[in-house]
């Protein structure tokens, strides 16, 4: 039982600081003492928290490397343009279409999950990776030749041929090729946002903690025991990288509703390393690293705007140095007689499987 | 200690286990890699409450006859009957569901997870909730909890070790890890336990106790034990039956007695002390 509640204490933590970003951020900005700028990112940080703690389910707890997370954002972002704008005559209310757009995201990026993820969960490591980028790279290039019209007589869908807007009977375009979705209603909300994170932290945390969730670290930790323990392999990689794919298109589709336009280039290969960086230097398998490594690296470049012309530089020497200090245990052991604070967050990374695959008996 | 006695597949098997069908049964086991003949023609039939014993020099293809009937090989020639059921076109997973658990040689441990959840990691397929209960935390999620919780607790104390069930396990004296593996293969309810050195690295305090330990396994839960194990006094002390392979082929069986006697079994022994 004392397992128990020690998780529970920890999961406590980690919903606190995102409430406690949100009370802070609320107020911060109706006094008036955030930038523009920044409260325009409000919603972009939570989207990118949603994504990289996700991405940790693959990446850190089932311990496979994803390189087209942002291929799966990309679903879930236009399948949510596409509900919540087919349906602005329908239905009035934006946050009930809203909650549409990201239920259909999920469950659209959660289909092409498993359409992916059967084949490509056979392959390990270094192959996998590959793959799942060459998918993120698919599923953008066919976007980017979509063609989706709405009007009287329902939704017209075309792949490689111009839909042009004289086809439709009084209706619009909602994904328009390779200009993307264009005149999206605005919809998405700082509060909704934070919604999404903790419903993101609630799934993949009591997933973790469960026995789904150990059979998912058996696998990684090693793949020969848990299959002697009767763990079916394929089902369990296959549930982590569905739940996690399904995540990222609620990710996407809160992405997509925050713009009046959004492009498939949006979501290609940068977006997807720039999730991986999070995860990385949060910590793999560290949800709550992923959060707080989210949140700094995404706002970095724009509070360092101020010394625009040496912003990457700084953004560089940050990453490097958080790379130093995780790895490092001298430089661990000083940043943690630094701040205790500090060192709840980047210390607690799960030790990768030493051992490079199976049979090696 | 019930007497062997011979059945007709050229084995042997406790007087007490004659009238059931024998837990495992190998027949003309094989398996090639490439050109070499790993394991070749083996032949093994193990009583239910039968502990057996698989010795034989460096390299004789012991652990590959583990690899085998777990299935972590797939046979190139021979049939497994587990229970009298033919194991072809199982899987590991599939093959442990039916009844075989196994530890290994080189400790297989989920070292990052606790020793609790190793072996609630081993009660997988016996106690559990599915996902969406485990997502969603409903009633069922929290009952099945709460049962492995206190089922790994009793599997530990198999050994003395519940008041270890929060440490890492990876963090554990290498006994313990070995005694874990013993726990985690325990928790899924098999019918017969296959054990890979398990007395390795330890003292012979701890090897004789660890006898007891396997022996008292045997009785509380009426399974079948297959050790491979290179400590004389262990696999003499509590193996009834003995299999002595050499070069991937049986070259002796029988009871603890006879193997000592054997001058093939001496030879394939004295051969690698004379090489050294």
């Amino acid at each position: 039982m004392k397992k128990l509640s020690r998780n529970a204490k920890s999961n406590a933590v980690t919903y606190a600081i995102v409430v406690a970003f949100f009370v802070v951020m609320t107020v911060l900005s109706s006094t008036g003492h955030l930038s523009n700028s920044l409260t325009g990112q409000l919603i972009p940080i939570c989207v990118y928290i949603c994504m990289a703690v996700s991405l940790n389910l693959t990446v850190g707890i089932l311990g496979e490397l994803s390189l087209g997370h942002a291929g799966f954002m990309s679903v879930g972002a236009f399948s949510g343009v596409i509900v919540a704008m087919s349906l602005q005559s329908a239905i009035s209310s934006g946050p009930v279409r809203l909650i549409l757009a990201i239920l259909v995201g999920a469950i659209m990026a959660a289909v092409v999950g498993v359409l992916v993820g059967v084949p490509v969960l056979r392959l390990r490591g270094d192959y996998l990776a590959i793959v799942t980028l060459a998918f993120g790279e698919i599923i953008k290039n066919i976007i980017n030749n979509l063609y989706v019209g709405y009007d009287a007589n329902g939704l017209h869908i075309r792949l490689l041929r111009v839909l042009p807007k004289t086809e439709l009977t009084d209706g619009f375009l909602i994904i328009n090729g390779p200009q993307g979705a264009t005149g999206i209603t605005k919809l998405s909300t700082f509060p909704a946002g934070i919604l999404l994170v903790l419903f993101t932290l609630f799934v993949v945390l009591n997933l973790i903690q469960s026995r789904s969730g150990r059979a998912i670290m058996a696998i990684r930790d090693n793949r020969i025991a848990a299959e002697s323990v009767g763990i079916n392999i394929t089902k369990y990689k296959l549930m982590a990288f569905v739940v996690s794919a399904a995540l990222a298109g609620m990710a996407g589709a809160l992405y997509a509703m925050n713009f009046t336009g959004v492009a498939a280039t949006k979501f290609d290969f940068n977006t997807s390393i720039l999730v991986l960086v999070f995860v990385v230097l949060g910590g793999m398998g560290n949800i709550r690293g992923s959060i707080i490594a989210a949140a700094i690296l995404y706002t970095l470049p724009e509070l360092l705007r101020a010394v625009n012309d040496y912003r990457m530089l700084f953004y560089a020497i940050v990453l490097i140095v958080v790379m130093l200090v995780t790895n490092n245990p001298t430089m661990k052991a000083g940043l943690a007689a630094v701040g205790t604070a500090l060192k709840g967050v980047f210390m607690k990374t799960v030790p990768v499987p030493e051992e490079g695959g199976d049979g090696d008996e | 200690m019930s007497k062997l006695v011979p059945i007709p597949s050229n084995s042997f098997i406790p007087e007490r286990d004659l009238d059931k069908v024998p837990i495992l049964e190998a027949k003309r086991l094989g398996i090639t890699f490439g050109g070499l003949k790993a394991v070749e023609d083996f032949n093994l039939t193990i009583g239910r409450t039968e502990i057996a014993g698989l010795i034989g020099p460096n390299g004789a293809g012991k652990t590959t006859v583990f690899n085998l009937l777990t299935k972590v090989y797939q046979p190139t020639t021979g049939t497994i009957l587990l229970d009298g059921k033919d194991t072809a076109g199982m899987n590991t997973a599939q093959v442990n569901h039916a009844g075989i658990a196994r530890t290994f040689q080189n400790i297989r441990l989920f070292s990052a997870l606790s020793v609790e959840d190793n072996v609630k990691i081993g009660l997988h397929n016996e106690i559990g909730s599915g996902m969406w209960s485990d997502i969603f935390r409903l009633p069922r999620h929290w009952k099945s909890e709460k049962i492995a919780h206190e089922r790994a607790l009793e599997l530990l104390s198999i050994f003395h070790m519940q008041d270890m069930a929060n440490k890492q396990a990876g963090s554990l004296p290498y006994g313990a890890q070995r005694r874990l593996e013993i726990v985690r293969a325990l928790a899924t309810n098999p019918s017969i336990l296959l054990l890979d050195e398990p007395a390795a690295g330890m003292n012979p305090s701890e090897t004789s106790e660890l006898m007891d330990n396997i022996r008292s396994i045997r009785d509380t839960f009426q399974i079948a034990v297959l050790l491979i194990e290179h400590d004389m006094s262990l696999v003499m002390g509590i193996c009834e039956g003995i299999c002595v392979l050499n070069y991937g082929r049986v070259i002796a069986k029988g009871e603890p007695d006879e193997i000592k006697n054997n001058p093939t079994v001496i030879e394939a022994y004295l051969g690698k002390k004379g090489a050294k």
